[in-house]
């Protein structure tokens, strides 16, 4: 369990992060969202008893990260910014350096390093230089030191960060795979990703939560969200049918592809009544689907200072 | 404990992955005895002990101990690495112990291994091996102290250039604090007790008297404050810096 109340971190006169509040509970995945510079990494830094904070408090597990900071840093398994690890070290040698370090039993041990090693499929590296290895490896050792000693709570930045797509699908399998009785929280500016592995996303900017809710509750705060967008045979028809439609609040063609994109008034849905008018009027539709909201353009909104909601025309 | 040993381990280990302790090892032994030989005029001189060699070894230290000091903390805020190693379950106090002794006994692997200068001086005569020993001893507590100082300034920069080149600088100014060249600077302004007490912090004059044979507890003490104080120090500087 995490808990953050009022949390805050100034440099100075810049304020980093600046009074962050939230609890994430066993099972729950939080994605951590803001654009560079927002504070993700510095509020990650302090839950990880890196950094102190200037202000508010962070307890992990029960554990205040300042007064009691081993017990919480046990507790944690934390991959910072960049996945940095000792580039002269072996992977052996390094997991096995984590291994001491977090007094994993010697009874576990060998248990614990085959489990993070087969999680991650760094069997063909073990006795390579870390410093030898591509971008994707070393993102994995990374990841196979913060999961090694199994920890309660997972502290993820940007995990995902420069890997391929197929890379990609396994850090967010194994993430999904752990999410069940852990703690996580995942920091990304990949918004995919939020829907790939998160049931919960805070979006932070300039060091404050503007959002924090479910991925789908985040998409339905788009315009787009249950709006239809239509391919026909005929735009021009289509488009004086979708006008006939009550509940459409508004009409915008794609100018590149011609696509219709018809948008309900607030709460209505407006898909099966487009679909009657389409059909009394006898019009071709190549293509017809509902949207369920854009999460890139909910992310612009929130964190340009609207809400996606005053936005709406 | 077992924590201070983890990180000793692995920093230690670290030094023998790369290049750089046998380049260390291979200079630092080249450098001693050519001193001792050429400079130190060792068989001229006709007395079996090691003086010529101890004799040169704090400047010796001066240029090579801040080569081994400068990463010791600056390369972990490069490579970011500080990040992961403070977020283990060890304490600040136990990640700088553990980084300094691997450092201090790279040094002594390196000390010890002037051991044929030692087997030279007992083949060619006899001499007094209790003042050699103290001499090491001296020796090694020397370089802890340029190590400590080398923590605390490698602490404060993520540069290890700069990191070197201001613990030669300040270690030369601690070498060199009982001699005009420093003192003079004090003296024009400073009240009489300050410029002792200056003149007192003189590795020189403490290692010198160590070097004679005789291990004064006020010597030691004089060594063991010294890394003390800079290790607390590069704890303290570690803390405030690491947010940068």
């Amino acid at each position: 369990m995490i808990e953050t109340q009022a949390l805050g971190k100034r440099y100075g006169d810049l304020v980093a992060v600046d009074g962050i509040s939230f609890k994430v509970e066993p099972g729950q995945v939080l994605g951590f969202l803001g654009p560079n510079g927002a504070g993700k990494s510095t509020t990650m830094k302090m839950i990880a008893g890196f950094l102190s904070p200037t202000s508010g408090s962070a307890r992990v597990c029960g554990f205040d990260v300042e007064t009691q900071s081993l017990e919480a840093r046990r507790v944690v398994g934390y991959l910072p910014e960049g996945a940095p690890s000792y580039g002269e070290m072996s992977v052996r040698q390094f997991l096995g350096f984590i291994a001491d370090a977090r007094s994993v039993p010697a009874n576990a041990r060998a248990r614990r390093l085959d489990d993070a090693i087969g999680r991650l499929n760094l069997e063909g590296v073990l006795e390579q230089p870390i410093e030898t290895l591509s971008k994707g490896f070393k993102r994995r050792v990374g990841l196979a030191q913060a999961i090694l000693h199994d920890p309660k709570v997972l502290i993820l930045d940007e995990p995902t960060d420069g890997l391929d797509p197929n890379q990609k699908h396994e850090v967010r399998s194994l993430i999904n795979a752990m999410a069940r009785d852990k703690t996580i929280i995942v920091s990304t500016h990949v918004l995919e990703e939020v829907h790939a592995v998160c049931n919960r996303a805070i979006v932070i900017a300039r060091g404050r939560v503007l959002a924090d809710a479910t991925p789908a509750e985040l998409e339905s705060r788009s315009r787009y969200h249950q709006a239809v967008s239509v391919t026909a045979a005929d735009p021009k028809a289509a488009r004086e049918a979708l006008a006939r439609v009550a509940d459409v609040a508004a009409i915008e063609v794609d100018a590149q592809d011609g696509r219709i994109t018809a948008f309900p008034k607030p709460g209505r849905s407006i898909f099966a009544a487009i679909n009657e008018v389409f059909r009394e009027r006898n019009i071709v539709v190549r293509e017809m689907a509902l949207e369920g909201g854009r999460l890139d353009e909910v992310f612009r909104t929130i964190t340009q200072g609207k809400s996606a909601t005053e936005a709406n025309p | 404990m077992s924590m201070i040993s983890t990180v000793f381990r692995r920093e230690l280990r670290s030094y023998f992955a790369t290049p750089v302790a046998y380049v260390f090892i291979v200079i630092f032994l080249v450098l001693s005895s050519a001193f001792t030989f050429y400079l130190g005029n060792f068989y001229e001189r006709g007395q079996a002990d090691l003086l010529p060699f101890f004799s040169f070894l704090p400047w010796l230290y001066l240029f090579l101990v801040p080569a081994v000091s400068m990463r010791l903390w600056s390369e972990e805020r490069k490579s970011g690495t500080i990040e992961l190693l403070l977020t283990l379950p060890i304490t600040m106090w136990q990640a700088v112990m553990g980084k300094f002794l691997a450092a201090w006994a790279f040094i002594g692997i390196a000390l010890t291994l002037t051991f044929p200068l030692w087997i030279t001086v007992n083949v060619l005569g006899d001499p007094d091996n209790g003042v050699i020993l103290a001499s090491y001893v001296g020796a090694l507590l020397m370089a802890g102290a340029f190590l400590a100082i080398g923590s605390c300034i490698s602490a404060a920069t993520r540069n290890q250039v700069v990191a070197f080149i201001l613990t030669v600088v300040a270690c030369f100014v601690l070498v060199m604090a009982g001699f005009p060249l420093v003192l003079d600077g004090f003296r024009s302004w400073a009240p009489q007790g300050l410029v002792d007490a200056i003149a007192g912090l003189s590795f020189l004059t403490h290692f010198a008297s160590i070097s004679k044979g005789v291990i004064d507890l006020r010597d030691l003490l004089y060594f063991v404050l010294m890394i003390g104080f800079w290790l607390y120090a590069s704890a303290i500087v570690i803390d405030l810096k690491k947010a940068d």
